[in-house]
């Protein structure tokens, strides 16, 4: 067991990579009342289509497998393990997103069963085509509400403006269709792959005490077989540089139209140190133009184009990044219009060093804030870590960034060809 | 469990709560302001907060605002305002990075509290007006908010629940304002509600976080000067008795899933000693992944993706919300009902009452790990009625039984179902 101390944030890590290839992390804080245990997979919605561990030919599986297994795990020959997790008095939940699927506890008590239950559950699948059968009414109906969320149906809209190719423009949960398609033989086919020991981690962080913990998780782990680890063999097709349609338009019945204008940051599989400045820099750079105090948002405010739902959201993984700018707005053209002249703009703007001061402390506040969180910590350190880089030690590379770099960064940041806009009006 | 000291004190005309605690690498601050929930002023209490989130007389415009924020290490401020039961409180909310983890800083606590109490009592007014270009373009946002509403479909049907369930009541009062208020809304009016609301409403100030008592209070104190107003009082509402027959309202709109929401009255509410039923009650029957709803609806009989129940704390309304197929909606109903009867009949064992119990402490405990999740419940416990303390709270949790849930059960009558469907797919 490794012990990491990050003395400028006060916060020790416990690490080991078990024999079975997982990755375990454990963060004490005992002034905490919970404990909080995060058990992710290197695998989202987008890992559709590979080659099966032991195999040598590759499949495609319908979309939405990723998330159909979150679902089915909990669920077994005789109970719900929501159930078990509410007998012991803990929270549970799980998640799918596009790269991963992560499932969680919250707990003050009987952490030791919680976590047994956690490691168990999720190591031990039990679909039968029946139970699979009887899933597909509950995630249509999932579906359906999300479908019926025009904010989210538009950002979707947007995202699909802008990839061609790449699985990202699939939703999470896939079509109704896919849904119904899907067989238990693709549960266990994804499941065998992307739920092995080596393609997971582990994170624990609250107050719990650090050997007893490890040792129950070896013990656990020792105690069931797996075959050898593998490296996952994924594909993705040629995602082009440029944006697939320049502009999208749909209709819903909403009471006030709305546009989003979507940025195709970059879409090929970026090194770590590329990534690790992508990660501080597309967010950085976007927040300082388009952020409430940034000047981008007076004009926008001023001139009467976006209302309270303005957003700006920004997305950065090992192989696609895309960022959003979006609001309700009376004119969707002119928003749309405003936006990119204000996108554009930037090839020709430098940030001065007194703006550049005022962005990293920004940052650092907002890093300590975020920082309170468990939650937010232990899904941050496992994405980091996943692609190669140490979440704790954020705080010296932002104030590591030099100015030439984030200008250079603002020079080539907006290129035309790699602008979306997607406009929802309403319906009649 | 740990100890929670709200040492309240009252300095300058405010309830001062200062709270240590070493959990967090930032120290939050939260004002509240309340007063009673009143149709006349509601409008004008939702638009004010964005207002003064606009600029103060030192930072004239937004943009001057967010970067003196910016420079306190990115603190965030948000302003927000919530119906809690009869009352309508105005929350300013400040986090910011504790300035131990950053070299060479001293003075963020104070700067944030002099710009907290700068951005409350001395906004950018001029000549007895709020400036008339941000009033309208304020105006103008929130007519759209308040059209919105229609756009999220959970939100509408819980807005209309309560209209037909609590008409006549002030809880009815929408949270949003109301669109047809805005037009009689000047720069001039809206400045007179401010200064009455900084005057006569009761304000609390929260701080939490790693830091020398003292010298906060003294800081506090060198800042903040106010009146005390004359009228305190708890937030807790004389919920109404059950009127006549069960209402069933039907409304159509062009949407994907349906609505089924189910309002029902307990008479329990914070100040209750059966409050502590109540929250046990409600997990059993909706509110969390192995109640009887979730269980039956969900996982027996798949008609849903989430369906639960919930309740307000200070009036004791309790809802069922749940989103399904049109075609399933004499189904959904009957299987609620039957959950709700199971639950009178005590159809549940006294381990399920044990293992809730263990739960429901469990997730105060986790709330108060959370810096607004602690503050709130201290507000809670403030206004509520009845000051117990959080720990008498969770003995109060730990002493319930099986037969005190039948008897909750037993009080909860169903008094309004709303359903929101579509067109072509309803029976």
């Amino acid at each position: 067991m490794k012990k990491l101390e990050y003395n400028t944030i006060d916060e020790i890590v416990y690490t080991e990579k078990l024999e079975n290839g997982l990755t375990v992390f454990l963060l004490p804080k005992q002034e905490m009342s919970k404990v909080y245990s995060f058990f992710t997979t290197d695998y989202g919605s987008i890992d559709h289509t590979f080659t099966p561990i032991g195999k040598t030919k590759k499949v495609t599986v319908p979309e939405g497998v990723a998330h159909f297994l979150e679902h089915k795990l909990f669920e077994k020959e005789d109970r719900d393990v929501f159930e078990d997790f509410g007998k012991q008095g803990a929270s549970a939940n799980a998640y799918t997103s596009t790269t991963e699927t992560a499932y969680l506890f919250t707990a003050t008590e009987k952490i030791n069963e919680n976590l047994l239950t956690l490691l168990d559950f999720v190591q031990q699948p039990y679909f039968t085509e029946q139970t699979v059968e009887r899933e597909k009414g509950i995630i249509v109906q999932e579906l359906q509400m999300y479908l019926d969320q025009a904010d989210r149906r538009l950002a979707m809209s947007c995202v699909q403006a802008m990839f061609k190719n790449h699985p990202v423009r699939n939703e999470v949960l896939g079509t109704e269709e896919s849904i119904n398609a899907i067989t238990k033989d693709d549960l266990y086919t994804s499941y065998n792959t992307f739920y092995h020991p080596d393609n997971m981690m582990l994170f624990i962080a609250g107050n719990f005490e650090v050997e007893t913990i490890m040792t129950l998780i070896k013990d656990n782990q020792a105690s069931k077989t797996f075959e050898k680890p593998s490296e996952i063999q994924r594909f993705m097709p040629h995602e082009p540089t440029a944006v697939a349609l320049k502009e999208i338009t749909i209709e819903m019945p909403v009471s006030a139209s709305k546009c989003n204008v979507g940025i195709k940051e970059y879409s090929t599989e970026l090194t770590k140190e590329e990534l690790q400045s992508r990660l501080l820099l597309q967010s950085m750079v976007l927040e300082h133009y388009f952020a409430g105090s940034g000047k981008f948002y007076k004009e926008l405010y001023d001139e009467g184009l976006i209302d309270r739902t303005y957003f700006i959201e920004t997305v950065a993984e090992a192989d696609h990044g895309y960022s959003l700018i979006g609001s309700n707005t009376e004119n969707p053209e002119a928003f749309a219009n405003k936006v990119k002249e204000l996108l554009l703009s930037t090839n020709d703007l430098e940030i001065s060093p007194e703006s550049f001061e005022r962005m990293k402390k920004k940052r650092i506040g907002q890093l300590l804030r975020a920082m309170n969180s468990l939650e937010y910590i232990a899904s941050e350190f496992v994405r980091y870590e996943r692609f190669g880089l140490d979440f704790f030690e954020l705080i010296p590379t932002i104030q590591a960034i030099s100015l030439e770099e984030l200008n250079v960064f603002v020079k080539n940041w907006v290129t035309e060809d790699r602008l979306s806009v997607s406009k929802m009006f309403a319906s009649e | 469990m740990k100890v929670i000291i709200d040492k309240k004190i009252e300095i300058n005309g405010v309830n001062l709560h200062i709270i240590p605690s070493k959990k967090y690498k930032t120290i939050s601050i939260v004002a509240k302001f309340k007063a009673p929930l009143n149709r006349q002023t509601i409008t004008k209490r939702v638009l004010l907060p964005h207002i003064l989130r606009q600029g103060t007389k030192n930072y004239p415009t937004r943009a001057d605002l967010q970067h003196k924020l910016d420079d306190l290490y990115g603190a965030s401020l948000s302003l927000d305002s919530s119906k809690i039961g009869d009352y309508h409180v105005m929350s300013v909310r400040m986090e910011i990075a504790n300035q131990k983890y950053i070299q060479d800083e001293s003075s963020i606590i104070e700067n944030a509290i002099t710009l907290l109490n700068e951005v409350v009592f001395n906004p950018n007014t001029k000549d007895h007006a709020f400036s008339a270009p941000v009033v309208d373009r304020e105006k103008k946002v929130l007519q759209q908010q308040i059209r919105s509403i229609i756009d999220d479909k959970d939100s509408f049907a819980q807005m209309r629940l309560v209209d037909e369930m609590c008409a006549g009541e002030p809880y009815q009062i929408h949270e949003q304002g109301y669109e047809e208020d805005l037009a009689d809304i000047t720069p001039e009016s809206l400045y007179d509600y401010h200064q009455s609301l900084i005057q006569d409403d009761e304000m609390d100030l929260y701080i939490l976080g790693d830091f020398d008592e003292q010298r906060l209070t003294r800081i506090v104190e060198q800042i903040l000067v106010r009146k005390q107003p004359e009228i305190q009082s708890s937030a807790t509402s004389e919920t109404s008795e059950k009127q006549g027959e069960l209402k069933e309202i039907i409304e159509v709109q062009d949407l994907q899933q349906s609505k089924l929401h189910v309002g029902y009255r307990t008479g329990v509410t914070y100040k209750d000693r059966h409050f502590a039923s109540l929250l046990i009650f409600d997990s059993l029957f909706g509110g969390y992944p192995g109640s009887k709803l979730f269980i039956n609806v969900r996982e027996k009989h798949s008609l849903a993706y989430y369906v639960g129940s919930g309740f307000d704390t200070y009036t004791g309304l309790l809802f069922v919300t749940s989103g399904i197929a049109a075609k399933d909606y004499k189904k959904t109903r009957s299987i609620i009902d039957d959950q709700l009867k199971a639950m009178q009949d005590g159809d549940f064992t006294d381990l399920e009452v044990e293992e809730i119990k263990n739960l429901t402490s469990s997730q105060f405990l986790e709330a108060m790990d959370f810096a607004q999740g602690l503050i709130e419940l201290l507000y809670q416990n403030q206004v509520g009625g009845r000051t117990i303390g959080l720990e008498k709270l969770l003995e109060e949790i730990q002493q319930v039984t099986k037969e005190d849930v039948v008897e909750m059960a037993n009080k909860v009558v169903a008094d309004t179902v709303y359903f929101l469907t579509s067109k072509e797919k309803s029976e």
